[in-house]
């Protein structure tokens, strides 16, 4: 048990800290919105305590994953006694600890306490029920807790509880939102391409790619059954997304005079297919819905190269949505509109490397999130503050989280090469 | 096979190669008049025989090979991949002789059905190089029915960024995987050269 624990240290030391994206020369009129200020978070400690270390452990790297806090790391003298017994406040207050997370197991619960360690007192208290360590749905449950621990403090639930799907090798893989549990989803033996999640977690939306050709499929995660999205069974379907409500699913599709427009079509009741932009020799594609359902953000070449666009969901209304220079701005693709509503990640090239951007849809600024190495296909956190992306800053193509409010990056490391990574939204008790 | 239907036989096989004359041989030598023996008059025709034979099968042999350059040199011009810009779908003029002889060669093969395939390089992004190597299929298709090909001989497909040709990461292979391909779906056996 011991031990456990202290692995959950390690994992937690070897994790980075502090790695900031290099700041940028301001010279493109871009703003650079990140600096990380080391210290301003709140110090938070998970309380040592007899049992429950596994637990102990993932709540604690979710915690630091969560970047909400500075997570302390327990050097063995810190808690005589092994954490047993009452809270010992005034030790912790000498750490610079503002929160104390306990968890006490009981049979096959847990309960886990969130103390105030300033004022000395227990702030709230709830008994969670989990799965054998050794079943499925263990981890999951798990990162539940820390979700509901960072509801506790920050008053919005964490994302521990989410998971990503990710191409390698042209087939998509599932993994969790901290990097375990990798494994790839059935049937391995199609070539994949824009696998998406349906907002409830229990589908995913994928393009079946064939010899240039593809039908999007809708696969229910827990039972394996497959459907073909009607209107997608010629040509070449892909870049799907769900709306919010997870009723209309919208993708791109070639035609036969080279051209690409976006479609969307009704998957609950399996009708009333649309077309929403007339490309006339332009392409239309990477459909992205707004929280409200009502707005599509998509990349469009009407003006030469591809970049950012916004249209209502009936195809109405369409304009410019992140500005550029005509004939000077590189490509801008693969937008995805944030849970909140207010901003659109996407990528840019500057000098032929993707970096990603985030435009703020009110005022339609934008700011450069990275600038190492080549950058691109950000996906949204359900909490709106991280972003997952591909870059190749270590060598290969891998996914990396940023929090994009204090700056700080970890890699997700994945065996092979990774492409086109979608977050999920939180996954309730029922995610297969 | 008696001997007078093999000579009959080699005939007809000289005839069909094209109906060319064999090439000249030395005539066989003539026979010593002191010897008249049948076994030798059998051999002499029998001798005759087999180089008559053997000539048409150099013959026809040539033919063949000539025959079956001639569909190679055909069906490495209808497949010769075009290669295009970065981020360009455009038709590059270094290609335009290629695409013409295309046109020509589906012209002339009223049967000839190709599928013209859009690649791209990796360093655009995923899913726009699928439209990307669309539009790239259909440069190229619009070129060869302006150039008077039926419409119904071609059609397109597009391999983004997932087919490279050379799965290198430079210069040279971005170049190289930056193309259309051309692939008979159907007729591509048997072409009849343009006139």
């Amino acid at each position: 048990m011991r031990g456990l624990l202290a692995i959950g240290l390690l994992a937690l030391v070897a994790a980075p800290v502090s790695a900031q994206d290099p700041s940028l020369p301001n010279d493109r009129g871009v703003r650079v919105g990140i600096t990380y200020t080391a210290g301003a978070r709140a110090r938070l400690v998970v309380l040592p305590g007899p049992g429950a270390d596994s637990v102990r452990a993932i709540v604690q790297r979710d915690l630091d994953y969560s970047d909400r806090f500075e997570v302390l790391a327990l050097s063995p003298g810190d808690a005589p006694g092994g954490g047993a017994g009452p809270v010992n406040y005034p030790l912790y207050r000498t750490l610079g600890a503002s929160y104390g997370v306990e968890i006490r197991p009981d049979g096959n619960r847990v309960t886990v306490r969130l103390q105030d360690i300033v004022a000395g007192v227990m702030r709230q208290e709830q008994p969670f029920t989990l799965p054998d360590p050794a079943a499925p749905g263990f981890r999951m449950a798990v990162h539940r807790i820390s979700d509901e621990v960072v509801r506790w403090i920050s008053g919005t639930p964490g994302i521990a509880a989410t998971r990503l799907l990710v191409l390698q090798d042209k087939r998509a893989y599932r993994v969790d939102s901290d990097g375990a549990d990798v494994a790839v989803v059935p049937p391995a033996s199609e070539t994949v391409l824009s696998p998406t999640w349906s907002p409830d977690g229990q589908s995913i939306a994928y393009t079946r790619f064939l010899d240039g050709t593809g039908p999007i499929v809708i696969q229910r995660l827990g039972t394996g059954e497959r459907q073909v999205v009607p209107g997608t069974e010629t040509q070449l379907n892909f870049t799907p997304a769900f709306s919010p409500d997870g009723r209309t699913l919208a993708f791109a599709r070639t035609d036969q005079q080279g051209g690409t427009d976006i479609y969307a079509v009704n998957v609950a009741d399996k009708c009333c297919l649309r077309r929403l932009t007339v490309g006339r020799f332009a392409d239309n594609l990477s459909p992205t819905y707004a929280p409200d359902g009502r707005r599509l953000a998509f990349v469009s070449t009407r003006a030469g190269s591809p970049q950012i666009y916004a249209m209502s969901s009936d195809g109405t209304d369409q304009e410019l949505l992140a500005p550029f220079d005509y004939g000077a701005t590189g490509p801008s693709n693969a937008p995805e509109w944030s849970p909140d509503g207010s901003a659109v990640a996407f990528h840019r090239d500057i000098d032929r490397a993707h970096q990603v951007f985030i435009l703020d849809v009110g005022s339609r600024r934008f700011k450069q999130l990275t600038s190492s190495g080549r950058n691109s296909d950000p996906t949204w956190a359900p909490d709106g503050r991280h972003l997952a992306f591909i870059s190749d800053r270590s060598g290969r193509n891998q996914v990396w989280v940023i929090d994009t409010e204090t700056g700080r990056i970890r890699q997700i490391p994945l065996s092979g090469e990774a492409r086109l990574p979608h977050w999920s939204r939180r996954l309730g008790g029922t995610a297969p | 096979m008696n001997s007078r239907s093999l000579l009959a036989f080699a005939l007809v096989a000289a005839a069909a190669c094209g109906g060319k004359k064999p090439a000249e041989q030395p005539a066989p030598a003539p026979a010593p008049a002191t010897i008249d023996s049948t076994a030798i008059k059998a051999r002499m025709r029998q001798d005759s025989i087999n180089a008559a034979e053997a000539r048409a099968r150099a013959a026809a042999d040539a033919a063949a090979r000539a025959a079956a350059q001639a569909q190679a040199q055909l069906s490495a011009e209808v497949s010769a991949l075009i290669h295009f810009d970065y981020d360009k779908a455009d038709i590059k003029p270094e290609d335009l002789a290629n695409l013409d002889r295309k046109a020509a060669i589906l012209i002339a093969n009223p049967g000839l059905k190709i599928q013209i395939a859009g690649n791209c390089d990796n360093r655009g992004s995923v899913e726009y190089n699928l439209a990307l190597g669309n539009r790239r299929a259909a440069a190229a298709q619009r070129y060869l029915t302006n150039k008077g090909v039926a419409a119904g001989q071609i059609s397109i497909v597009s391999y983004g960024e997932e087919r490279p040709v050379n799965p290198a990461d430079n210069e040279a292979a971005w170049a190289e995987n930056r193309n259309d391909q051309f692939t008979p779906t159907a007729g591509g056996s048997n072409l009849m050269a343009p006139k």
